[in-house]
Parts: C-alpha cells; structure tokens; sequence
C-alpha cells in the first residue's frame, strides 16, 4: 500500500443469500482513502453504500458472503504501523483491535448508537476505559469534557449526567460523534450522518465534521444519497450504482467536470440555486434487482446515453486524469461524442468556479 | 396561479396539545392564510414547527382549539354534520412522508387504492372499481401489472406513487401533502415532484405542501409559508420568499441549504441569529407588499427592514 494510505479495498465482491436467489449486492468495487482526508461515497439507496462500510468493520450479516477482494488497513499500534487486510481477519480480532478504536462509525440515527438507559458521559467513557485508554475515572472524565468541547456542546459537565431523550436530535448527534471520537480512531466513517436532521442542523454537524478534521487530522468516509450535502466536506467523490462504482474523482472533478451519465443524473436531480427551471431532470425508474443484476452496464436501463455495448458489456474504468476515472463507454475513444443535458451545463457555467476557468 | 379564486381560507387557527397539567404545546398558535385555487402553497419550517399539525387539523384528524376554516365557500371547522363530512373526505385528501408506514402491507394495490371507494361506496361494481383503480395509477406512472402486488415489492418512489394513487382515486380538488418527499433519495424526489406537477395541470388540482426541505419547494410552489413554533413567520410568493427573504428565521433555513459547488461552499458564511431573542407572543404580521408579510415586533421591523440583524449576536 502507497505511503500516504490509509485503507484500499481491491476488487470486493459481496453477496447475500436470499431464499429467492443470491444477492450480488456489491460487484468488484476498489478505492482507497489517503491519510487525514474525506471520501464521499455517494449513490441512491440499495446501492451498497452501507453494505460496504460494514465489510470494512467486519459487521457482515450472518446470510452474506465476500467472494472475492480484500480489504487493507494501515494499523497503528503504540507508533508502530502495519499493514492489515480486515476481511480476512477474526471476529475477536476486529473487535479487540479496529472497530471502535481504530476505526469508529456514525449512522444516520443518532438513537440506534446511544443506550438511553445509560447517561451521556458513561456512553463516551465506556469505550475509553474498555480499550484501555486512559488510566483513571478522572483522566477519562477530564478527556470526555474536551471531547464534549471539540462538538460543540456548552455545560459538559450538566450534560454529562443527561440521558439521550433529554437531548435534541442535533445534540445526539454531536454526543455520537463525540463517542466516536473517544478513542482517538484513524478512520471514521459517517453513514449518512444528517440525512435525518434539519438542514439547519445538517450545516451545523458539517462545520463540526469539518473542524474536527482539522483539528485532529482523522480520515473520513462520508455517506450520502445526496451529492448536495458534500460538497463542503469532500476532498474526493466515489458515485457507486448498483453495487460498483461508475466514477470516482477529486470533488473539483466529479462536481465541474462529472462524465457518467448517472453522475449528471444525481447532479441535475438537485434542485438548482435559483429554481428557474420548469421541470427537474430527474433519473427515470429505479435501481435494478441485483439478484439478476442486468447485463452490461447496470445504469444503461435508466440512461437515455446508453449505446448499444453497454446493454452487452461492463465498462471498464476510463482515466481521464490521474485522479478521476469513470465506468462508462462513453469515454471509449471510439465512442459518438455526448454531452451531459443542458440543465446541468448551463448550471455548471453559473458556478463561481467556472469564471475562474 | 389559474385564477384568483379562494379555495381556502384560515382564520386565526389554534391547535394545542396538552403535555401534563402544567404544560401545554401550542403546535398551530394563532395561523391565518389563504389558499388560491389551482396554487402549490407551501408550508416550511424545521420539524416541530407544526406543518404537520396544521394539515392534520385543516382535514380534520385534529378538532382545532379556536379559528376558522371555510372551503370551497362551506365552513369545516367546529362542530360538523354528516353532509360536512362526506364533503370533505371526497374534497380534500392528505398524502404522508412515509410510503410504507401509511400503507396497509398485507393489503393488495387494488385494495389499498380502492379504500377511499369502498368506504365512502361509490362503487358497487367490481370491474368499475378496478377500472377506476387502474385508471389512477396509470396517472401516477405505475401500470394494471402492479394491482395485485403488495407494498414491500415496491420501490420508495413507487410506494409514494401508490400513496398519491390512493388520495387521487376519489377526485379531489385539493391535496394535503404531508413530507411526501422526504423519505425518498434526492433523485426519487424530482420524479416525485415531476409528477405532482403534472397531475396539478392535467387535474387542476389545489396543493397545500408540507416540507422541510426548502429546495425543492422552490420548484413546486406559487407561494410559500415559513412556520416557526407555531406560527407563520414569513409568507409570499416564491420570489418574495427566497429572494427577498426579511425574518431571520427564513434567513437561517435559506442559508443552511446546502449547493453543490465546493468552491463557492468552502467561501460561504452562513447566516446565524438567535432565535430565543424573538418574541412571538408580542408579535404582529406586517404587510412588506400586497404578497408579502412578515410576523414581527415594531423594534424588530425597524432594524431587520434596515438589514441590521446584529442585536441577536450580543
Ligand atoms: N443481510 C442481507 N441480506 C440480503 N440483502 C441484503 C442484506 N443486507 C443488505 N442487503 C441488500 O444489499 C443492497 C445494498 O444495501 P445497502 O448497502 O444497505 O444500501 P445503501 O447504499 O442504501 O446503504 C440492498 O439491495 C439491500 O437490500
Ligand atoms: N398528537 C400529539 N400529541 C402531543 N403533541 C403533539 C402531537 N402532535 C404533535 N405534537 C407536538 O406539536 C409540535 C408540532 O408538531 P408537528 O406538527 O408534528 O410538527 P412538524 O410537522 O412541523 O414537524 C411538536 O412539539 C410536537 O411534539
Ligand atoms: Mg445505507
Ligand atoms: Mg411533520
């Protein structure tokens, strides 16, 4: 793995066993994620997002089963790094030495992490004293009032005592976070973290995820359906469908210069600034069943730029630059020149970055 | 707008809920607007500001503590006869954000679109009532293949075509859409959305449309309401709303909206105020323009018509 990694998942495929069939719920997928900075992963539900996130914390439903791929951590232990592959290591193994320490997650509920019987300040100290990270009650209450002060949260000391209902569900979040945070992880990865939130309250925990990478230099996988949400916080941008991923790129290049077809589908489906189109483009249909996954390539179904190959062969990853590369035909050199609607052309040219260009 | 024509008018709407003996939510405190035949007029605000409280109380799930609504010329509020009732089942019909929770998962498509049909029999033939039902969802997008599924073999923005399915089977003329986007990935909204457009010019329906989310509203609405605790704080037509927005409140939401254009993002300064420092209770509207009001205090108008909204920073 290249010096400044930190994770690289190679060529995973993944299925679950259904009575009706196998699943083949992620199909050779690869990316990685460079120290101290944010992946997005986006696409529409049921495209494996979450699905993926749980292959990395070795937190596979009991029905499923890696076909192929591996997985490579960089672990640090006492300064020292070494380099693990987490699908193929032991449950107790995950557990005593990644998940939660090494690698922690948020989800989009706050209430599916917290245990409202318990109060805040126990949540985010178990951990600690679990892994072993501190060494007395009053180093852990002294760490978990800067944690409570790195999310935002005034009177830490009040809010410590408080359990989960006493709490908005902006301030749950920054409690999830914070726990977290406790153990001072490597990666974290933030499954959708404010779809259930208010946007008001969205923009907020944005600023916080973005301030805590800077201050503490944590790398990030962020989970979205929604390409709007991530624009502030993404250093790169993975579009995965059905189960692959059709293009991946540094945000500059996946919101400026997108070139799959589902990409200019997820970008036109936002609702642009100043609302003055008729009709939103929006992407016609829905995912396909993955039990009997199309052949070719599985947008064409949906896509109106679909050629004739597509319906009979899976594109490859084309490079168009160092960092971006798209599964698409469309950029086989021998391909009809397309261009993305002129919804999403006209509204690219509108963006501040363009006149720069 | 087609026509200027009042479908519904609200006056001075109270809905309140008693937590325990000493407090009370005030959810729908003290509302009036109207609603022109035809529009899209769009209800926003962060959750717990009442939307869904105010439509649950218009259709009459809720009794409503005090006010006025008239309808189509007759009035719904306060005590109602069976003739008012019948009258606004098959008039006015609520469509809610989740598709799954408000559809009965052992029922069939046919049955569950048919509901509205069967309840209020307006049907007693069975090859009409089908018919009937096959009909609107043709209208929605879904297909004569689909009546005899069951939810859980539909998609998200399926299952919300089915939602609309069933409120639009008894022909209505105006439609309470209660977060029906929200639950729907950002690319299943704009179908949805697509698709309430089109029914509203082919049906010449009236939309009353609850949201959270202020972006796509942008889209459907002709006019916009922003509730805050209870009440309206700003409302107008989409351009007074999001173009010349003056409650801070609306400031707020329209400045969280996030875009999707990283540089222009990483340079953008969000709007902040403290809401706490508002005082609703000594509030009053002020007309900004024959479409546009405000709810505000007289100290508060002088300094936010100036654009000073400093005094909440301290
Ligand atoms: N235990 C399981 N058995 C069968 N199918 C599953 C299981 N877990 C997830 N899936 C399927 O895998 C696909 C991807 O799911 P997921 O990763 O959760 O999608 P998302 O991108 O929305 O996070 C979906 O079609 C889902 O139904
Ligand atoms: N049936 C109810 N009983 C008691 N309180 C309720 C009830 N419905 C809503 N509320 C309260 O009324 C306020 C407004 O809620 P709601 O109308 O659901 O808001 P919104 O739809 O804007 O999220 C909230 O404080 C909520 O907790
Ligand atoms: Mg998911
Ligand atoms: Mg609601």
């Amino acid at each position: 793995m290249e010096e400044n990694r930190i994770l690289e998942v190679k060529n995973l495929q993944l299925s679950f066993q259904l009575d009706v069939g196998t699943n083949h719920v992620i199909r050779d997928i690869s990316f990685h994620l460079n120290r101290g900075e944010t992946l997005a992963i986006v696409g529409e539900s049921g495209s494996g997002k979450s699905v993926t996130t749980k292959a990395i914390l070795g937190l596979i439903d009991d029905n499923g089963a890696v076909e192929e791929g591996s997985i490579l951590f960089r672990l640090n232990k006492n300064g020292k790094e070494e380099i693990v592959d987490l699908l193929h290591s032991t449950k107790s193994f995950m557990q005593k030495n990644i998940r939660g320490s090494k690698i922690a997650i948020i989800f989009q509920d706050p209430m599916t992490s917290l245990d409202p019987t318990m109060t805040i300040g126990n949540q985010i100290m178990e951990s600690m004293l679990e892994h072993k990270l501190v060494k007395s009650k009053k180093e852990a209450l002294e760490r978990t009032r800067n944690l409570l002060d790195l999310v935002g949260i005034d009177h830490p000391d009040k809010r410590m005592k408080q359990y989960p209902h006493q709490l908005s569900g902006g301030m749950r979040q920054r409690i999830v976070i914070a726990i977290a945070l406790a153990c001072e992880p490597d990666l974290l990865i933030a499954d959708e973290p404010t779809t259930a939130l208010d946007v008001t309250i969205q923009s907020q925990i944005l600023e916080l995820i973005k301030d805590i990478q800077k201050k503490t230099g944590v790398a990030i996988i962020f989970i979205t359906h929604d390409l709007g949400v991530v624009a502030n916080v993404a250093d790169r941008v993975a579009v995965m469908y059905a189960g692959k991923i059709v293009e991946e790129g540094l945000a500059s290049e996946v919101y400026y210069d997108p070139r799959h077809p589902y990409t200019w589908g997820l970008l036109s489906s936002i609702p642009s600034l100043d609302g003055k189109e008729e009709e939103i483009l929006s992407i016609p249909g829905s995912p396909p069943n993955l039990i009997h996954p199309p052949k070719g390539d599985a947008f064409a179904y949906r896509s109106s730029y679909a050629l004739a190959i597509d319906f009979e062969e899976v594109p490859p990853m084309f490079k168009v630059s160092e960092t971006h590369f798209v599964a698409s035909w469309l950029l086989h050199p021998d391909a009809p020149k397309v261009e993305m609607p002129d919804v999403l052309k006209k509204r690219l040219n509108q963006y501040s970055h363009s006149k720069e260009v | 707008m087609s026509t200027n024509n009042v479908i519904l008018e609200v006056k001075n709407l109270k809905q309140f809920f008693r937590v325990d003996r000493k407090t009370t939510t005030r959810a729908v405190d003290d509302v009036s607007f109207k609603i022109f035949e035809g529009e899209t007029f769009s209800v926003v605000g962060e959750s717990g500001s009442g939307k869904s409280t105010l439509g649950r109380t218009l259709i009459r799930i809720y009794d409503g503590v005090a006010g006025e609504v008239e309808f189509m010329g007759k009035k719904i509020s306060g005590k109602l006869d069976k003739e008012t009732k019948h009258f606004i089942t098959t008039n006015m019909q609520m469509i809610f954000q989740d598709p799954m929770a408000s559809l009965n998962p052992r029922k069939k498509v046919l049955d569950t679109v048919a509901f509205g049909l069967d309840v209020n029999k307006l049907v007693s033939d069975p090859v009409e009532r089908k018919n009937k039902v096959i009909e609107v969802l043709k209208s929605v997008g879904l297909s004569e293949d689909h009546i005899n599924r069951f939810p859980h073999q539909f998609s998200g923005g399926q299952r919300q075509r089915i939602g609309v399915a069933r409120a639009l089977v008894l022909k209505p003329k105006f439609i309470i859409a209660d977060e029906i986007i929200s639950a729907l990935d950002v690319s299943i909204q704009a179908q949805v959305i697509n698709l309430m457009k089109k029914l509203q010019r082919e049906l010449g329906l009236t939309y009353l449309f609850i949201a959270h989310d202020l972006s796509m509203v942008r889209y459907i609405s002709d006019r916009v309401a922003v509730m805050h605790l209870g009440h309206i704080v700003e409302m107008g037509t989409v351009d007074d709303v999001y173009n010349h927005p003056m409650h801070p409140y609306t400031k707020s939401l329209l400045s969280a909206i996030p875009h999707p254009d990283p540089d222009s993002e990483k340079k953008r300064k969000r709007f902040v105020y403290d809401m706490s420092t508002i005082i609703y209770n000594d509030s009053h509207m002020v007309q900004l323009s024959d479409t546009h009001s405000i709810l505000t205090t007289d100290k508060d108008f002088e300094l936010w018509s100036k654009g000073d909204y400093s005094l909440s920073l301290k």
